[in-house]
């Protein structure tokens, strides 16, 4: 059984191998550490193996005047910040976890506190190498093969498999970050914070708790940054990985109802004393604060959880943000963690996922009511002109998804240009993209690699 | 330690891969031994770029070819000016099923796995020997520690291992040899890849870290993760008509 972050589970198994040549041979599906929350990296049914890439994790090259680094697909984005940082050097996109790989970040197309103003993670690749349905490899990028760069960045790795990414790495003043935060009293408030802030500051984001109401609906902490100055981080040293604590065990499923996340939301806004705080943190805590509780999702029990993530247009205003979040109420969604962030403008890419506007992140845990939770939230989003993520999906409809993507059919005919036969799919893919008369299974067996000429994988070294 | 001059049999994969990066970022001067030229000089860029070092060395060595061991010891010596620490992670596995099944496997894995082991680090003691005595980290297994059902053959190979080092010990400790035998339960690399993980399977990076303090500290026996040593402790102490019942 394998399952994404949420911890729903379906049958698979993840098979590793540290030369990726002979580990995306005849693959189904590659997944990376595992981090989108719901089907995206999960074989499709009637299929058991996908292709695990962090043994294929070396880092290839870097060009230390250009700042282009090339690295193998399964490379630890937790990796690449701790090689580099202590030399001036930071990605220019990381997401709100360091456990990701490289070739993840293309494939979600990933975005940051800094999307206002650097785009997805996409638009900073210069090359991409991948395998093809057919096995062949392909060099593509911005300006070669430019349609499959295209369709494969944010195409949640259904175009090919990634062996190698080269993107260009940022140079930062400091290894520290300069950190201003605010408690704010209601979402009118938190979306002109949000606008004002992403003029001046490269890094913006914020945090609601989206069980207050009424006048207090969207209040929350507004947390602004930017790379401190040299004079700024004065005599701190490069800063080190933060240590890390494990949720040992699943907690009991009754741990997170709608009173401990009231609590829990609550000390958040009442705990954030004075009402504005700045200066200068580790980046960890500012790019990845989750990251000091490995395994947090363990919090939601053994029910799983699942994170629903949309952006709407600028265009609607603050008022269909509000409707949005009234919606919410109303369905009685509890998130423990609601994460607001204004977008800048959409990219190339066919199904990168922000668009100018405000994204939402909320988590839900799995119950009887989940998927009419996610219906109706969608209904709203299709009604606003928005759309969801599919990186955090689970259980999104395919009418409701063709109705928010009308960019599907054309990455569907760069996929099907590319892989005729539908040899590429994902649990994901089979529930939203692949067309009605794609053949349920392609293989006739589970076992990867048994049209390899290496045979079945052997045990030796 | 840090700077000092390390070859590494075995680097480009799972924990030797690990003990590399570590062993280099903290500023160490690692040569790479390896069988596959490609995957070396892959391995090598690797930990040039992670470590921001100039570049890495490697050389062709082949565990199973004992010819390519004088060679390559010999390079290591010359282009390093000589070894401090010289790390062996290269072995062969094959299931006890497997092994049975064709007896020419079984002989490539014992000779890979003591003979040729053997010859290989009797060229690596010299070589530290003539740089003053040095560290010689060779990886054995837990599987070594007794004669058991599913490991008989491989096991016995181990424990070849394991009695050479503590020999090796006993004899050039005066002359300055440190010998370290780590003995890793299982852990999660491609040498394991589709078996089923027993109760306390490592990582590779965990196991990596704790053979470079035994390194650093020069302990002989490193078990890793460690609750390997009491697991042990018990399974050698449990009587022979108890294991035949047990099967274990």
């Amino acid at each position: 059984m394998l399952g994404g972050w949420g911890n729903l589970m379906h049958p698979g198994r993840e098979v590793t191998d540290e030369r990726i040549e002979r580990l995306t041979d005849g693959a189904v599906l590659c997944r990376g550490l595992g981090r989108s929350y719901g089907d995206s990296a999960l074989p499709p049914p009637g299929v058991l193996d996908v292709a695990t890439t962090i043994k294929a994790d070396r880092f290839l090259s870097f060009d230390d005047r250009t700042g282009e680094l090339t690295v193998e697909a399964g490379a630890r984005l937790h990796d690449v910040i701790w090689a580099f940082l202590g030399r001036g050097w930071f990605v220019p996109v990381t997401p709100g976890t360091a456990y990701v790989t490289v070739g993840g970040m293309v494939a979600a197309d990933v975005h940051g506190k800094g999307h206002h103003k650097n785009g997805c993670f996409g638009a900073h690749v210069t090359h991409l190498l991948l395998r093809t349905a057919d096995g062949r490899m392909v060099r593509c990028g911005p300006n070669k093969e430019a349609q499959l760069f295209d369709a494969t960045v944010g195409g949640m790795g259904l175009t090919g498999h990634l062996h190698a990414v080269t993107f260009r790495m940022q140079r930062v003043p400091s290894p520290w970050i300069y950190q201003e935060s605010e408690r704010v009293d209601n979402l009118a408030a938190f979306l002109e914070g949000l606008r004002a802030a992403a003029a001046a500051w490269p890094y913006t984001m914020g945090w609601i708790d989206c069980l207050s109401t009424g006048d207090a609906m969207g209040r929350g902490v507004l947390y602004r940054g930017r790379w401190a100055t040299p004079e700024e981080a004065g005599r701190r040293k490069t800063p080190r990985p933060k240590a890390r604590v494990s949720v040992p065990f699943s907690f009991p499923n009754w741990a997170l109802n709608r009173l401990s996340i009231k609590v829990f939301n609550a000390l958040i806004y009442r705990g954030h004393v004075p009402r504005a705080k700045r200066g200068v943190v580790h980046p960890s805590d500012f790019f990845h604060p989750l990251d000091k509780i490995l395994r947090w999702n363990r919090i939601y029990g053994s029910r799983g959880f699942t994170q629903y993530q949309c952006v709407l247009p600028r265009a609607v205003g603050s008022q269909g943000v509000h409707r949005f979040f009234e919606r919410l109420t109303q369905l009685g969604g509890a998130s423990f963690l609601c994460v607001i962030k204004d977008c800048g403008p959409q990219s190339r890419s066919l199904l990168s996922f922000p668009m100018e506007g405000i994204s939402i992140a909320l988590d839900i845990a799995i119950n009887g009511q989940t998927q009419t939770i996610v219906d109706a939230l969608n209904r709203e989003v299709v009604e606003l002109g928005g759309r969801i993520y599919l990186a955090k999906d689970a259980f999104t409809q395919r009418a409701d998804f063709e109705a928010m993507e009308p960019r599907l059919s054309r990455f569907s005919a760069v996929r099907r240009r590319y892989d005729p036969a539908l040899r590429i799919r994902s649990r994901q893919s089979a529930r939203l993209l692949d067309p009605a008369d794609a053949p349920a299974t392609v293989h006739s067996s589970n076992h990867r690699g048994v049209d390899s000429p290496d045979g079945p994988q052997g045990g030796t070294r | 330690m840090s700077g000092a001059r390390v070859v590494l049999l075995g680097g480009t994969k799972g924990i030797g891969r690990a003990m590399a990066r570590i062993l280099s970022q903290r500023g160490d001067r690692v040569l790479l031994l390896g069988r596959d030229v490609d995957d070396l000089e892959r391995s090598a860029a690797d930990l040039a770029v992670r470590s921001g070092a100039a570049a890495i060395l490697s050389a062709r060595c082949d565990l199973a070819d004992p010819s390519t061991f004088a060679g390559a010891i010999a390079h290591a010596e010359e282009v390093l000016g000589g070894i401090d620490r010289v790390v062996v992670t290269a072995a062969d596995f094959a299931t006890q099923e497997e092994l049975e099944a064709t007896p020419d496997r079984a002989l490539a894995l014992c000779a890979i796995n003591f003979s040729h082991t053997v010859a290989f680090c009797e060229h690596a003691r010299a070589a530290l020997a003539r740089a003053g005595g040095g560290v010689l980290c060779v990886f054995s297994s837990v599987a070594g520690e007794r004669g058991r059902t599913p490991v008989v053959i491989y096991g016995a190979s181990k424990a070849g291992v394991t009695a050479y080092l503590e020999g090796l010990d006993h004899r050039f400790r005066r002359d300055g040899l440190r010998t370290v035998c780590v003995k890793p339960g299982f852990v999660h690399t491609s040498m394991t890849a589709g078996l089923k993980p027993p109760p306390f399977a490592g990582e590779a990076e965990q196991v990596a870290a704790m053979a470079i303090k035994g390194m650093d500290r020069g302990t002989p026996v490193v078990f890793a993760p460690s609750i390997w040593r009491w697991v042990m402790l018990v399974i050698r102490n449990i009587p022979r008509f108890v294991m035949r019942r047990i099967g274990f």
